[in-house]
């Protein structure tokens, strides 16, 4: 196991694992569910064609919502939106992240600083609180709340992202590499930015998990995207009051996010457990060995 | 030189003189002004995301019932027609004077029926973040000092099935548990009638904390459980081992001392979730607070309270993580110096 | 019986050995490969054993198995240690701290930082039923004395970081004797120690181990200190014992190859002679070859080596033993002496100086750690900058190659003075300029390969077309004694000794005039330091590249300098070719009179 390709290297380690393939398995199925979900509806989602509550039969295997919409049918097709908004609020967060990580650790002093009184700023917004915010005057706009989310995760990577780059820029090989008279924008991508890929990998993973989770929060208070549209987080509410009459209208979305999140963290740990493990040779041979990888000077 | 101006220097060189015998004293008088400053921001960044984005406030308030001349009046009611600095000045120098501005959907001024939300908000966060926190840092403990069991191993997994899962989820779950399908011991719905105290109906409160307390503790057991792991392996642990000293006082005595600063940190963070976690716990227990408060003011598109109150939860932040800062930094005597 | 029980019943066999160590194997838990195996020695009250071993070699695995202990993941997997008659594997909780105690090898980790020294002596005392009150300030008071900390004020009080690297390793010396063990288990407590600081450490362990007829097991890959303290010594290598015997004669004719191979690998302070490493690397655990594991580096070894691991074989009597089928044969060779002499170089060429320095001044923030330095480095030749650990030898070197620029007064390379900013100094000059880092470990970004890193500086320095370059970086490589077959590694897939060639053929590729080396061979095993050090020297003596080369080891500078600069505390002490035969301070006799030596007179 050595550095080559260490962001695939350790993805494909990872799915070895049992955890690892246990929740990669998860994801896939939720994924391909809300992806292919939309093309296999039996009934229009946005239409009611049975009772309000109605109880499940063989035309509608999972009931009726409040207004009678067929619950299968917006189970379907309520996942791929928020999904593809996930997607894109995390490489937001995690691309300005990273960006923002690396220019600090590198650069130090003033941008160290500058940089870190904004995320300071950033992170004291709680990051479904900051969405509610920029949503309160501009409405809820699906580019907005990506957006909003996206900027909400930047200072958390980016704090992430700088620790280990600080670590990485302290080392002589960026030493040798600044001697050589390289310029400083070609030191930080060629040198610490393909040394932090482990972290960001598994950056890229918490952030889409909580990418769902706020999104989907968002919507669970309505204000997130917008009905008619069939949207799971917005399925758990509008069925709250029919929990007694039809739990299916909120279990089936409730377990589908759930599961999807699951999956995902589960799948995440993998990988860190992965990179570290990728390292791990040489400290396995040294505590082996009882000698430390200390260095007299 | 006026008397002012030598006064002041005279009184600059003493506090700098204090700071040189004092460096803790020094570091934690610059932490708070750091702090200063990012509560400066943040009101700033609530600002310009209300009132300087386009599509301003008023548009917000009146939506479809916009006229061109109503839309003039509501400007010049919200002082929207004064220029942005001009704006932002009254709004903070009002917060600072006590004036919290009028609410648009109720007309009545903010600070009158925000306190009782403020109170049982509070209420419902520390119950929870205390609760949360002492089981999860005894179970984080725990799974350190065995590590790699059966019960470090479980406890592990279903840290990770929790964090994982929003707190809407946590909270519809319970109520299908405890109050809806399953059980029905507790009420689906928290409501404290105005007026009342929320400690006067305690059945009322436990769904809400044990949401709250469920959703913070898989993160804080985690970050006990590795901060005390990593000291379990400093080699000064190995070397009071190696002298002979009781495994309970190598723990108690050589290694909690030394994951205490890092775990007082992560209380801070674990007091940020909340922060956050209230907005959705109060909406679906219905209970009265600031975080059902701000949902109800993002759907009335309701400005004022809306800058209030995230105004709140953010000073909240920033002092609570001031104050773990300080807290951190005099428990370590090694790192006063190094961030 | 109990260790307690025992020691109070006086229950103690006087005939039997202080230590007997049986076949004891220490193996890594999930997949039962040893660590450490077949190891057996015996150890007599008040006697020093010393053991040596090179990284891997398992020595510090086996020393803490002396307590019974291991660390995760390891488990003990068979053998026996006897301790005074009783079983220190089962009782060893009992046993430590109060029969047999440990000083580790890095004291400032191994001092809890939130505990004040005087906590610290007094918690380990109070674990011992037999103090209390006044007896326990007695003590400490004591052992402050014993370890030579009483001059140091307000020591009880101090926290470990308040403390120097050796206040902080007498502290861990005080704590071990405290209880009046019987035995003490030392792991390389002088790593990182100043030569000076060094001898006085070791000088308090003589001393306390002959006043309390301490036995003492001391672990280190430094032969030297081990020649100095021990009456016994055993090598280890790849997990055994492959040769035990008294220090002198194992030293002056060893009867295994490994043993003869590390002592031609090691410079002396006193002879300047041709060094011989060894090649390879040694096994890891799981992956030790059938019998011998040391046969793929044996000059001397047999078709039967492969056979099975060999018996320990007496070697002139029942002293000193080897596990070596040639051991007769080998313990009649002379290993040091068949070593040529290195020439010396000529002296006055005539040539003005490659490198000038006038009247330096640097400084790290508001410290002052270089005073009126002046010196000239004369081309082809090599240059030692020598000093102790503070003494600004570092900071010299990266002034003079443009890593710190906070410094005042001239450097000049053939007479034209350099910018403090590397960024002002040009193409040219960075290309006849080139340094080499220390720890091979964090010298060479791990995500580039050896063919990529060795190129780089081609890259940026240089308009060559690929094929020159490509041409150039095999050149490189071949320079510094690496295959083509090396191109494609990643870093972790190369021992130290080879990163460390990579980092040299980085170096070389631009064909340098001047190569800073900053203590390239400290993070290296010693058998691997003799290769690195010959191709420096070949470098210098073929190539006419001047060597720079900054240490701390006296040894090396020995073997490999025709000038010699000494720094303390930021000022040269002194210079010139013949410093090392002839100091004219007093603080350069000092400093070589208290190298360790594995000849001791």
């Amino acid at each position: 196991m050595s550095g080559r390709r260490q962001g695939l290297a350790v993805l494909v380690a990872a799915a070895r694992t049992q955890r690892g393939a246990v929740g990669l398995v998860i994801v896939a199925a939720v994924v391909l569910l809300a992806v292919a979900g939309p093309l296999v509806v039996p009934h229009p989602p946005t239409e009611s064609v049975t009772g309000t509550f109605a109880e499940p039969s063989s035309a509608f295997p999972l009931g009726g919502d409040n207004i009678g919409r067929d619950v299968l049918s917006r189970v379907l097709a309520g996942g791929w939106l928020l999904l593809v908004m996930a997607a894109a609020a995390t490489a937001i967060g995690v691309g300005g992240g990273v960006i923002l990580g690396i220019a600090a650790a590198y650069r130090g002093r003033l941008t160290d600083g500058l940089l870190m009184r904004a995320v300071d700023v950033l992170l004291a917004f709680p990051q479904l609180v900051f969405a509610l915010l920029l949503v309160s005057v501009l409405g809820s706009h699906g580019w907005l709340i990506v957006l909003a989310v996206g900027i909400s995760h930047a200072p958390q990577v980016a704090r992430v992202v700088r620790a280990t780059a600080l670590e990485i820029c302290e080392r002589d090989f960026v030493r040798s590499v600044e001697l050589m008279g390289t310029p400083a924008r070609r030191v930080m991508t060629g040198e610490v930015l393909p040394n932090v890929t482990s972290v960001v990998t598994v950056e890229l993973g918490l952030r889409f998990t909580w990418s769902i989770l706020i999104i989907a929060s968002l919507s669970f208070l309505g204000l997130g995207i917008q009905p008619p549209e069939a949207n799971w987080g917005l399925m758990i509410n509008e069925n709250r009051i029919g929990l007694v009459s039809n739990p299916w209208a909120v279990v089936v979305p409730t377990a589908l996010i759930a599961i999807i999140t699951i999956g995902l963290n589960t799948f995440t740990d993998a990988i860190a457990r992965a990179s570290l493990g990728v390292e791990r040779p040489a400290e396995e041979a040294a505590l082996a060995a009882g000698t430390p990888l200390e260095l007299a000077s | 030189m006026s008397t002012g101006t030598a006064v002041a220097e005279r009184g600059l060189i003493r506090l700098q003189r204090l700071g040189r015998t004092h460096p803790v004293l020094r570091l934690v008088a610059v932490r708070i002004l750091l702090g200063v400053l990012t509560l400066w921001l943040v009101s700033i960044v609530i600002f310009a995301a209300t009132q300087a984005l386009p599509g301003n406030a008023a548009n917000a308030v009146l939506g479809q019932s916009a006229t061109p001349e109503l839309l003039r009046a509501v400007e010049r009611q919200l002082h929207l027609d004064e220029p942005l600095s001009q704006q932002y000045l009254s709004w903070i120098g009002g917060v600072l004077h006590g004036d919290f501005g009028t609410s648009l959907a109720n007309g009545e001024p903010v600070s009158e029926f925000i306190g009782p939300r403020i109170l049982n908000s509070a209420v419902l966060v520390l119950v929870a973040g205390v609760i949360g926190t002492l089981i999860s840092g005894a179970l984080g403990v725990l799974a350190a000092a065995r590590r790699d069991g059966w019960f470090d191993h479980l406890s592990s997994v279903v840290a990770l099935a929790i964090t994982a899962v929003p707190e809407f989820v946590v909270a519809i779950a319970l109520v299908i548990l405890f109050a809806v399908v399953v059980l029905h011991w507790l009420p689906a719905v928290s409501a404290v009638p105005p007026g009342s105290q929320p400690w006067d109906d305690l059945n009322a409160l436990i769904l809400p904390v044990a949401t709250l307390a469920i959703v913070i503790a898989p993160y804080f057991f985690r970050m006990v459980r590795g901060a005390l792991i990593e000291v379990l392996e400093a080699d000064y642990v190995e070397t009071a081992e190696l002298q002979g000293l009781s495994r309970r006082r190598v723990l108690l005595f050589h290694a909690l001392p030394n994951a205490v600063p890092p775990m007082i940190q992560v209380i801070g963070l674990n007091l940020l979730y909340l922060a956050g976690g209230i907005v959705v716990v109060e909406y679906v227990f219905n209970y009265p607070g600031l975080g059902a408060a701000l949902v109800e003011a993002v759907t009335n598109r309701d400005v004022p309270v809306i800058q209030f109150i995230v105004l709140v939860l953010t000073a909240f932040y920033v002092v609570v993580n001031i104050t773990t800062d300080v807290i951190a930094l005099l428990f370590s005597p090694r790192r006063r110096g190094t961030r | 019986m109990s260790a307690a029980a025992a020691s109070e019943l006086g229950v103690v066999d006087e005939a039997q050995p202080l230590l007997a160590v049986d076949r004891l194997r220490v193996v890594i838990a999930r997949s039962q490969a040893a660590v450490v195996d077949e190891a057996s020695f015996t150890l007599d009250q008040g006697e020093v054993l010393g053991l040596v071993g090179e990284s891997g070699s398992g020595k510090t695995t086996l020393a803490l198995a002396l307590l019974g202990h291991t660390r995760r993941g390891l488990e003990i997997g068979g053998g026996q240690v006897l301790f005074r008659g009783l079983d220190a594997l089962s009782a060893g909780p009992e046993l430590r701290g109060s029969q047999i105690a440990y000083v580790a090898q890095d004291p400032a980790a191994a001092l809890n930082p939130t505990l004040r020294v005087g906590t610290l002596l007094r918690e380990v005392l109070r674990a011992d039923g037999r103090f209390q009150g006044a007896a326990v300030d007695e003590r400490i008071a004591e052992l402050l004395e014993e370890v030579r900390l009483v001059g140091v004020a307000g020591v009880l009080d101090a926290l470990p970081h308040q403390l120097s690297g050796g206040q902080q390793q007498r502290v861990m010396l005080a704590l071990a004797f405290a209880r009046r063990p019987g035995l003490i288990v030392l792991d390389e407590p002088t790593t990182g120690l100043d030569v000076t600081t060094q001898r006085h450490v070791l000088d308090t362990v003589r001393t306390l181990c002959g006043q309390y007829h301490v036995g003492a097991v001391y672990v280190s890959h430094d032969l030297a200190v081990v020649a100095e303290l021990a009456d016994r010594v055993g090598v280890m290598y790849a997990g055994r014992l492959v040769e035990l015997g008294p220090t002198g004669r194992v030293f002056r004719t060893p009867a295994h190859p490994y043993t003869r191979g590390l002592l031609r690998a090691i410079p002396s302070p006193t002879r300047a002679h041709v060094l011989a490493g060894l090649e390879g690397q040694p096994p890891r655990p799981g992956a030790r070859p059938h019998g011998c594991s040391f046969t793929p580096r044996c000059e001397f070894a047999l078709a039967e080596c492969r056979a099975g691991e060999p018996a320990p074989a007496p070697v002139a009597g029942d002293a000193h033993w080897a596990r070596c089928l040639r051991a007769d044969t080998i313990v009649g060779l002379r290993p040091l002496a068949e070593l040529p002499e290195r020439e010396r170089q000529p002296e006055d060429d005539g040539e003005p100086p490659l490198l000038e320095v006038n009247s330096l001044r640097a400084a790290y923030g508001e410290r002052q750690v270089l005073t009126d330095v002046g010196f000239a480095v004369r081309p082809h030749r090599c240059l030692a900058i020598v000093g102790e650990s503070g003494a600004g030898k570092t900071t010299l070197a990266r002034c003079i190659a443009g890593l710190h620029s906070n410094w005042e007064g001239t450097i000049a390379m053939d007479g034209r003075p350099l910018s403090a900013d590397r960024r002002g100094r040009g193409r040219e000059l960075t290309r006849r300029m080139q340094y080499i880092f220390q720890n091979p470990y964090t010298s060479l970004n791990p995500r580039k390969t050896a063919e990529q890193l060795v190129e780089q500086p081609l890259r940026e320095l240089m308009s060559l077309s690929r094929a020159e370059r490509s041409e150039r970086v095999s050149d490189a490589l071949a320079e510094a004694a690496l295959s083509d077959d090396y191109r494609g590694r990643y870093p972790d897939e190369l021992s130290g000794g080879e990163r460390q060639r990579v980092a040299i053929a980085r170096a070389l590729v631009l064909e340098p005039e001047l190569l800073i080396c900053d203590e390239v061979t400290s993070a290296l095993d010693v058998s691997v330091q003799a290769a690195i050090v010959e191709l420096l020297h070949r470098l210098q003596r073929t190539r006419g590249v001047t060597l720079l080369l900054i240490t701390h080891n006296l040894a090396l500078v020995r073997s490999l300098a025709d000038d010699v600069l000494i720094l303390r505390d930021g000022r040269i002490v002194e210079h010139g070719p013949d410093v090392l035969d002839q100091p004219k301070s007093e603080y350069a006799t000092q400093l070589l009179a208290n190298v360790p030596s594995l000849t001791p007179a």
